[in-house]
């Protein structure tokens, strides 16, 4: 067993929607892995299968060495989940949140105390903790989702969309969070959409597309390998971006529209271009290897 | 080669879990819930006891107060039991995704939902006793059957509290209760046998309250408190037992379509 994650041609339909259609996923221990795509990629249902909150039509799963659905439960008590969707119980306060979970998560009596002073204090969260989830900001509640999801110490943590909604500040808080789990050796699986997440946090990526990988690999070597180290930027009118884009495919370079400009990619060295060099990055990628742009 | 070790089912430390999460979310609306639980039944014994029993004094040969004394326990066993279990069912499915939560911890849906109605069943086992309560203090003379009227309620209110979160994972949206409630609880609640007796109902209308279970734990309760008449009780008590399986595995059966996809 090498991998804390490992997912075979997992396929996953609802009625006529094909929601994961064949999907390859290994999450080595110690790594972070994301899971990156649009909205409706199938992301979250691939989430879901590994809790067993949703079952697989076809392909097999292995989390933690055990095998999915039928001991999915024993996969379940060593690992924790940090949901997209808040689900705290506003009454409640953060430590009341914590202590129910010290007991749905089985930690011990005796540790209980101690496991809920650590988790307070990994989401830095110490002086509210008589305070109400709805008394709480944004950013304070997704570190009580986090904190909640690592009571019981565990080895793999799966990060549904781990900063969505978020203001920029308090998504980097957040990656901090993340960062130092993955330098204590947890092995992560974050899926998420945006890109300067993955590129920051994840050792590889898999870049899904209508529920099916359509890249995997470290992010720098996948812009190289994809987008080449430099991308030209055009701006201009609509009429003079398309001859750009004429020429550019007439060289046999790859372009992208973003709206108000082309990027030029593969152009490496080309010098008779007007326009902005940039370096590349993953969405580059991903609009090539999919045709969708990320919203 | 996968790891063989397996988690069984209906452990206690699941249960324990789930149980812990209410407990501890009812102390903080445990003023309204007890509120209700026991002034609505408390209001019903004043209304009928004292109302209609100035018009008849006697019914199948109890006073009427200890008539109706004994058969709100009941009524109140289904109110805080199917109402409490069909609407915290369906806004932690709905909107608090509190499911989404706990089946991500090592419980499964079987766990959830027997600690969840093992829980409300407590809490009918000691609601059930107010109305009695307050029936003593009205007249009704105190006996060692009352005892076991709590554990008669709990039995009831865990049937009532898997048939209430059944109906809250058959509903679509939380209107659609309406037709349970009126279609089925209040005819239950009326032809049971709390207020009349149905013994001078036609047949029909006996033959529908025998199949109700609220007509099954009045009968027991009343016989707990002024004296149990044999076999008819065992089957009264086998009735209200058969009654909880069933809802039980219904409750199960249908959460899992609900929240495993």
């Amino acid at each position: 067993m090498e991998c804390a994650i490992s997912m075979r041609g997992v396929v996953k339909r609802f009625g006529p929607l094909t929601a994961v259609d064949g999907l390859d996923l290994d999450v080595p221990f110690g790594t972070c892995v994301g899971l990156l795509g649009p909205n409706g990629a199938g992301k979250s249902t691939t989430m879901k299968a590994l809790t067993a909150q949703v079952i697989a039509d076809e392909g097999e799963l292995e989390v933690l060495g055990y095998r999915l659905p039928e001991d999915s439960k024993q996969a379940r008590a060593e690992m924790g989940v940090v949901p997209q969707l808040d689900n705290l119980d506003v009454s409640l306060t953060v430590e009341q949140n914590l202590l129910v979970f010290a007991h749905l998560y089985r930690v011990g009596p005796g540790e209980r105390k101690a496991a809920i002073e650590r988790a307070l204090g990994l989401a830095n969260l110490g002086d509210r903790r008589n305070s109400k989830v709805d008394q709480l900001s944004g950013g304070m509640r997704r570190r009580l989702l986090i904190a909640r999801a690592l009571l019981h110490e565990p080895r793999l943590v799966l990060l549904d969309e781990p900063t969505v909604g978020l203001d920029p500040q308090v998504r980097q808080e957040l990656w901090a969070l993340i960062d130092r789990l993955r330098s204590e050796g947890v092995s992560i699986l974050m899926s998420t959409h945006y890109i300067e997440e993955a590129e920051r946090l994840c050792d590889t990526v898999t870049i899904m597309s209508h529920g099916k990988a359509v890249a995997i690999g470290a992010p720098h070597a996948l812009i190289r390998e994809h987008a080449g180290a430099e991308a030209i930027e055009v701006y201009g009118p609509p009429a003079r971006l398309t001859d750009v884009e004429t020429a550019a495919r007439g060289r046999g370079w790859r372009t992208r529209r973003t709206g108000t400009s082309v990027s030029i990619l593969h152009s490496n060295g080309a010098t008779d271009l007007d326009g902005e060099r940039r370096v590349t990055n993953l969405e580059d990628v991903f609009v090539l290897l999919t045709g969708e742009e990320i919203t | 080669m996968a790891a063989t070790r397996r988690l069984g089912r209906l452990e206690p430390a699941a249960l324990q879990g789930v149980m812990v999460r209410e407990v501890v979310n009812f102390s903080s609306f445990w003023r309204s819930s007890t509120f209700s639980s026991t002034v609505d039944p408390t209001i019903y014994l004043l209304a009928f006891g004292f109302g209609f029993g100035s018009l008849v004094s006697t019914v199948a040969g109890y006073d009427y107060v200890d008539f109706v004394g004994t058969g709100i326990v009941a009524t109140t066993v289904l109110f805080s039991g199917a109402f409490p279990a069909m609407y915290s069912t369906f806004v932690k499915y709905e909107f608090q995704h509190t499911y989404d939560a706990i089946l991500a911890a090592p419980v499964d849906t079987e766990e959830l939902v027997t600690a969840e109605a093992l829980w409300i069943a407590a809490r009918t086992g000691v609601y059930g006793c107010v109305p009695m309560l307050v029936a003593v203090v009205f007249g009704l003379d105190p006996s060692w059957g009352m005892l076991l009227v709590p554990a008669i309620a709990a039995l009831a209110g865990f049937g009532w509290a898997c048939f209430g979160i059944f109906i809250a994972a058959k509903a679509k949206s939380i209107e659609s209760f309406s037709y349970w409630q009126s279609g089925l609880l209040t005819p239950m609640f009326l032809v049971a046998g709390t207020f009349f007796p149905l013994d001078k109902l036609p047949t029909w209308a006996q033959v529908l309250g025998n199949v109700n279970p609220l007509f099954h734990c009045v009968e027991l309760v009343r016989h707990a408190v002024f004296g149990f008449e044999g076999w008819e009780d065992i089957g009264h008590l086998a009735f209200l037992i058969g009654f909880a399986l069933l809802s039980w595995r219904l409750a199960i059966r249908f959460m899992e379509r609900k929240l495993i996809l």
